[in-house]
């Protein structure tokens, strides 16, 4: 079984927003119809988004360390979403695991969203239909776009590489890989949602250098300098010069 | 959680029709076992036309729960098609049928229509029989709308056995108050029976509303600020949600009122829910005066909405967790 999934990077991630806007630009332009904006410029803004970067704050200062942290809908493996649906709307994918919506039967009630711990979903208030980060699945299977450009449009646009794609059920895959070998976790565990997307954690990179490195203990003659002393003999080169 | 009104009225309006359905029924019943004087057939149309008219306002208040009304028209029928796993889909299809069985009932009597189904050789089997069938319709119905909540184990103040039970209790609470005051003026000989009733689920109502109340003050949450982004680190704090404007994550799954509102409009269902019918059924069954139990039926459908409103804004869902800050 396939399982798509993203890998999101937290030691990477820069908290620019390009895989916000990519994802808006990408799903607004869509086969899907547009994700709307309401009032831009006005006095209260609002509109659709399948994805956000947030800010958190971890420790108190002098030790502080910033954590920028994209979320979009995680594509829980035994996604809550989905069985509270009444009309069967919202689906999870048998081939790829997606979790996607049809917006031509949903009756906007909002039961899903609620049936959602990470709140992954959006009311469209033009559409009147729940909403939700399709994977950019019209553009990962679109043929007419080069193979390597086959990647939902955060991924493509992420300028760190701080966001994966791939299918976490191939352990060889990238994002399996990742996963294993870079501590990737999930969010909230405690629902048994088993989210498909994974965050890898922030890692430190330090420097060891103990004493023994400064002051050399295995050089007990102090013998630094291995070349031999200059001979005062006239030589060859004297002479010529 | 946001309170939606469409929800608010369609879970009090249907609570008062299935409860005065089942209190016509148990009169039915009673009535046929000659534990009760028998009514005539007047009494039970007229008594199941007003629990239509709530139900038929319960189905009007939720098509404004639908993104947009039009989709009762053009897409709501799929609503059924999901009954396996989902108990909004169930209560789809519980109200549909509970309405239609009102409805049976209500001409059933209108018509005067009867046989002798059991060979019993007494009158009113054909009018049992429909009326069982509604009565389990009205409890299956009850316990859908419960469920509707009590299985959203995300929102831990309604994911509780509590939630069904009260939903069943205190819809029929209000069922069996305005059935004394329609009994007061259509069948005195039921006033007592109905208004003793009423006193009961009321007061049964009030145990398990505030068994309700006092478990979902004292809720140990399952997701905390660690678990929602995988840090371990006793203080976490979110600096920006991402956003200036607001979302439908801001907008659906947070109240709004303050702490002053939440708790006024606690005690204001309190009083008008239990305190006050209590107050006016026992004056009204002591005094004789039916006028009273009209201001107890309409003092506990005020204070359901309220009830109601408290229930969806005192659910604490852990998406908030994500949208803590504005930044």
């Amino acid at each position: 079984m396939t399982q798509l999934a993203l890998v999101i990077d937290l030691n990477v991630c820069v908290g620019c927003h390009a895989c916000v806007t990519s994802c808006k630009q990408w799903n607004t332009s869509g086969q899907a119809g547009p994700m709307f904006d309401d009032r831009p410029y006005g006095e209260n803004p609002t509109g659709t988004f399948f994805n956000r970067v947030q800010t958190y704050e971890v420790g108190e200062f002098p030790c502080t360390e910033t954590i920028h942290f994209p979320k979009s809908c995680l594509h829980c493996e035994d996604a809550p979403c989905v069985p509270v649906c009444p009309t069967g709307a919202s689906y999870k994918r048998k081939e790829d695991g997606i979790v996607l919506v049809d917006y031509d039967k949903c009756i906007g009630c909002k039961y899903c969203s609620w049936a959602c711990p990470y709140g992954a979903r959006e009311f469209d208030e033009n559409q009147k239909v729940m909403k939700k980060c399709t994977l950019c699945v019209d553009r990962i299977y679109d043929q007419s776009i080069p193979e390597d450009r086959r990647k939902p449009a955060c991924v493509i646009s992420c300028p760190t590489s701080a966001r994966l794609f791939g299918d976490v059920h191939d352990p060889d895959s990238e994002v399996s890989v990742a996963i294993r070998e870079s501590g990737g976790y999930q969010l909230m565990p405690e629902w048994g949602t088993k989210p498909a997307n994974h965050y890898l954690p922030r890692r430190k990179t330090k420097m060891h250098i103990h004493e023994d490195e400064l002051k050399r203990a295995d050089n007990p003659l102090k013998k630094e300098d291995i070349r031999h002393e200059t001979s005062t003999d006239t030589t060859l080169d004297d002479w010529l010069m | 959680m946001h309170p939606a009104f469409s929800v608010i009225f369609l879970t009090t309006l249907i609570g008062v029709g299935q409860g005065l359905l089942l209190a016509l029924f148990s009169a039915q019943a009673y009535g046929m076992a000659k534990i009760l004087p028998a009514q005539p057939d007047a009494f039970f149309a007229t008594g199941s036309f007003i629990a239509l008219l709530f139900l038929l306002g319960g189905l009007f208040a939720a098509v404004f729960h639908l993104g947009k009304p039009s989709y009762f028209i053009t897409r709501a029928w799929r609503g059924m098609s999901q009954w396996r796993t989902s108990w909004l889909s169930r209560e789809l299809i519980a109200l549909p049928i509970m309405i239609g069985l009102t409805f049976i009932y209500m001409a059933v009597y209108y018509f005067g229509l009867d046989a002798d189904l059991y060979g019993w050789g007494v009158e009113g089997q054909l009018p049992l029989t429909v009326g069982i069938a509604t009565a389990v319709a009205a409890i299956g119905l009850f316990v859908c709308t419960g469920m509707i909540y009590a299985a959203v184990k995300f929102l831990q103040e309604w994911a509780c056995a509590l939630t069904p039970v009260n939903y069943f209790l205190l819809g029929t609470a209000s069922g069996f108050t305005l059935a004394t005051w329609y009994a007061a003026g259509a069948a005195p000989g039921l006033v007592q029976f109905f208004g003793t009733w009423a006193i009961v689920l009321t007061l049964a109502g009030l145990v398990t509303r505030a068994a309700a109340l006092f478990r979902n003050g004292r809720i140990k949450r399952k997701s905390t600020m660690q678990t929602a982004i995988g840090v371990r680190h006793t203080k976490v704090q979110q600096k920006s949600m991402g956003m200036m404007g607001g979302a439908y994550n801001t907008r659906e799954y947070f109240h709004g009122a303050t702490v002053v509102m939440l708790k006024s409009v606690k005690w204001a269902f309190l009083v008008l829910t239990f305190a006050v019918p209590l107050l006016m059924l026992w004056a009204g069954l002591a005094l004789g005066d039916g006028s009273l139990f009209l201001l107890a039926f309409v003092a506990q459908y005020v204070g359901l909405l309220f009830e109601r409103w408290f229930f969806f804004a005192q659910a604490n869902h852990p998406q908030n967790l994500y949208y803590q800050i504005v930044g």
